[in-house]
């Protein structure tokens, strides 16, 4: 059984942000409008987080960390959901399942990460907008908590393709599966399984120059950054 | 007339029989209230939880507070009707009733406000459809839920001898006393049973308020954030459970006996007893407090400090150092002294820590979800007013509850009164020795 994880060189990364609007898109992200994300209602499952920059001029230092979900081996939100709303697929992959979530948002505060998001309101695509929604991805009732899928419905694709030429999925194909991914102009972005020791993935995560964020937590988690300083 | 049917105690029926137009005026007013936080539900409910201030990362507000906060005022119900019962304090038989009553309330509303707080309130069956039992939330239906059915068994129990009174002598309303009364004739027998389930309910209502606030504050400190992921959570929460609600019940008491001229039954010793157990709270709440932040200040662990700065010295510095004026400096000062350790005394220290607990609930919940561990843009959170009035409407219908009570059942239990008086009166030296001690005490002062 596979492990699924990503890779982001942020010594690559020019912080465009392609792979947040990539995954608004793709994700069907609801249209909160203005006055909602000036009020931090806005639903981003990816956000490009901008690192404090150290030191003084010149030698100071910006960096930016593009955030998915980090679907924890260890989930934070997983524990304390009182209905087994979100869970982890045999896969490993942190999911929600909207059918059964209360909305009570225990999940979100206990993630350190801030990667989960709430429908705060019933939202609704304007007009011609609507046909732009992406029909494999479902629509997120009012009230209840979402998050990054790793393009979970483009993984189950690829691997219904694959078994129906009676194959495994290749590394390859893998390695740009996710929308965030395909999106990435610089080309810094990496997803596979951990598992696979000869993986794309799990070379780069061995790699020194290989992290992850608030690893003391001990969260597990499954997406690595790689970084020539580390923090 | 009324004293040759209610006997020397009549002045206790007094709100049974007799309404004021001031009563009308109240309760109009309280529904008035109630039903403008009911609309303002309402629309949340139509609108969804975006209808409120809260935003990311700061999904839990006021409601989450209110949740904390109601369910530890009615901590001072089982402290006096149960803890003191257990060390036999005496004294303590005028009180109990009101301070049951608080406890069924905070528990009620505390746990309504849960329901406000969801965002998928029409799923709230989930929780039993799909319980997992892994989840601080569902200790905390478990131990709540426990919580309610004995307190409410442990307020309707004693009353069933008054009940009694009510079904033989009241002149209305027959049917319903007699339904309620359960039987009750009074006999030996029935007495003794009565005695000793209540003493039984009492034993067992202390772990439960116990369990009941640690898993309120293991909400927070199964969590891994800054500032809740601690050991001291569960002791600190039945402590200031206790503190707020020894606060609120001198509170009621106070104004219970203004309304229902109780002058003869809540007399200076009560105010003043209550008053000393509020003190050593006081000193008990500056002790945790500065366990909890010395251990973090030393530690100097940068996730905590960054939580630990915000509310000494950043943006919650207002509310902390309020909640050091209200828990500590103001009780302290008032209830040290015999001479400001008066009803009028005890009465502002009360509402004094009332506010500053409310305070502390707000501290405990909005900085650290106020500073996320990794470097989002600053949040923010302001309650509106959806939040305003729910709250007041939790508060409107609480006193509701109390003014429909007093107007169906004596808010002081009269038996129980009798039945020390027939004691001391046939020289029951065991029990007359506590009440002559404290009477002395209030004396003095």
């Amino acid at each position: 059984m596979p492990r699924w994880g990503m890779v982001i060189d942020l010594d690559k990364c020019t912080a465009c942000q392609a792979c947040s609007v990539a995954c608004m898109a793709e994700n069907n992200a609801p249209l909160v409008g203005r006055d909602e994300s000036l009020h931090n209602r806005a639903i981003t499952w990816h956000y490009v987080l901008p690192e404090v920059e150290e030191g003084d001029y010149p030698y100071f230092h910006a960096r930016f960390l593009p955030r998915p979900c980090f679907h924890c081996a260890e989930p934070p939100c997983v524990k304390v959901c009182p209905v087994g709303a979100t869970y982890v697929d045999e896969e490993g992959l942190v999911l929600v399942n909207y059918d059964r979530c209360i909305g009570c948002k225990y999940c979100v505060t206990s993630c350190p990460y801030g990667v989960r998001y709430v429908n705060w309101r019933h939202y609704h695509w304007p007009e011609p907008m609507e046909q732009y929604l992406n029909p494999e991805v479902p629509l997120r009732p009012e009230g209840v908590v979402e998050k990054c899928t790793f393009c979970i419905h483009r993984l189950r694709r690829a691997q219904e393709e694959a078994a129906a030429q009676g194959r495994q999925l290749t590394d390859a194909e893998l390695v740009l599966l996710p929308a965030c991914n395909q999106a990435c102009p610089a080309s810094a972005r990496y997803f596979g399984d951990l598992d696979d020791p000869e993986s794309t993935v799990s070379r780069l995560a061995r790699n020194p120059r290989a992290f992850r964020v608030l690893e003391d937590l001990g969260t597990e988690p499954c997406v690595y950054y790689l970084a020539e300083e580390k923090n | 007339m009324e004293r040759e049917r209610f006997g020397k105690h009549a002045v206790l029926f007094e709100p049974l029989l007799h309404t004021r137009p001031a009563f009308y005026l109240a309760v109009a007013i309280l529904v008035l209230v109630f039903l403008w936080g009911a609309v303002a539900y309402i629309y949340q409910f139509t609108t969804g939880l975006g209808a409120t201030g809260l935003n990311l990362p700061i999904p839990w507000g006021v409601y989450i507070i209110n949740f904390i906060f109601f369910i530890a005022i009615g901590f001072g119900g089982t402290l006096t009707s149960a803890i003191l019962r257990i060390f036999n304090a005496q004294w303590r038989t005028p009180i109990t009733r009101a301070a049951e009553l608080i406890t069924v309330c905070g528990v009620i509303f505390g746990t309504i406000n849960v329901v406000f707080a969801l965002a998928k309130p029409e799923r709230l069956l989930n929780l039993f459809f799909y319980m997992r039992p892994r989840s601080p939330l569902i200790w905390d239906v478990t131990a709540i839920g426990s919580y309610l059915v004995l307190s409410l068994i442990y307020l309707y129990l004693p009353m069933i001898p008054d009940i009694a009174r009510l079904r033989d002598t009241f002149p209305r309303r027959k049917r319903f006393y007699r339904f309620l009364a359960l039987g009750w004739t009074g006999s030996e027998k029935q007495k003794k049973l009565l005695e000793r389930v209540i003493g039984l309910l009492a034993v067992l209502m202390i772990p439960t308020a116990v369990a009941v606030h640690s898993v309120l504050a293991w909400i927070f400190s199964m969590t891994i954030r800054p500032m809740w992921h601690s050991t001291i959570f569960g002791p600190y929460f039945i402590m200031g459970a206790v503190f707020s609600g020894i606060g609120a019940l001198i509170v009621v008491m106070a104004i219970l006996r203004r309304l229902l001229h109780l002058e003869d039954y809540l007399k200076p010793l009560h105010f003043n007893n209550m008053g000393i157990l509020l003190l050593v709270m006081s000193i008990a709440w500056l002790y945790f407090t500065v366990a909890e932040y010395l251990t973090v200040f030393y530690g100097n662990e940068h996730s905590e400090m960054v939580v630990f700065w915000a509310k000494l010295t950043g943006e919650f510095a207002p509310h902390f150092w309020a909640q050091v004026l209200t828990c500590f400096v103001i009780p302290f000062a008032l209830l040290i002294s015999r001479r400001t350790r008066t009803i009028a005394g005890t009465v502002i220290a009360g509402i004094s820590v009332v506010i500053g607990m409310w305070l502390e609930r707000y501290l405990i919940l909005i900085p650290t979800l106020g500073r996320p561990m990794l470097p989002y843009p600053q949040p923010s959170y302001t309650p509106n007013w959806i939040e305003w009035s729910v709250m007041a409407a939790c508060v409107a219908a609480i006193a509701l509850i109390f003014v429909i009570f007093a107007k169906f059942f004596p808010l002081v239990s009269v038996w129980e009164i009798e039945e020390e008086e027939a004691h001391a009166a046939a020289g029951g030296h065991q029990e007359a020795v506590a009440p002559a001690k404290g009477e002395a005490l209030a004396d003095a002062s």
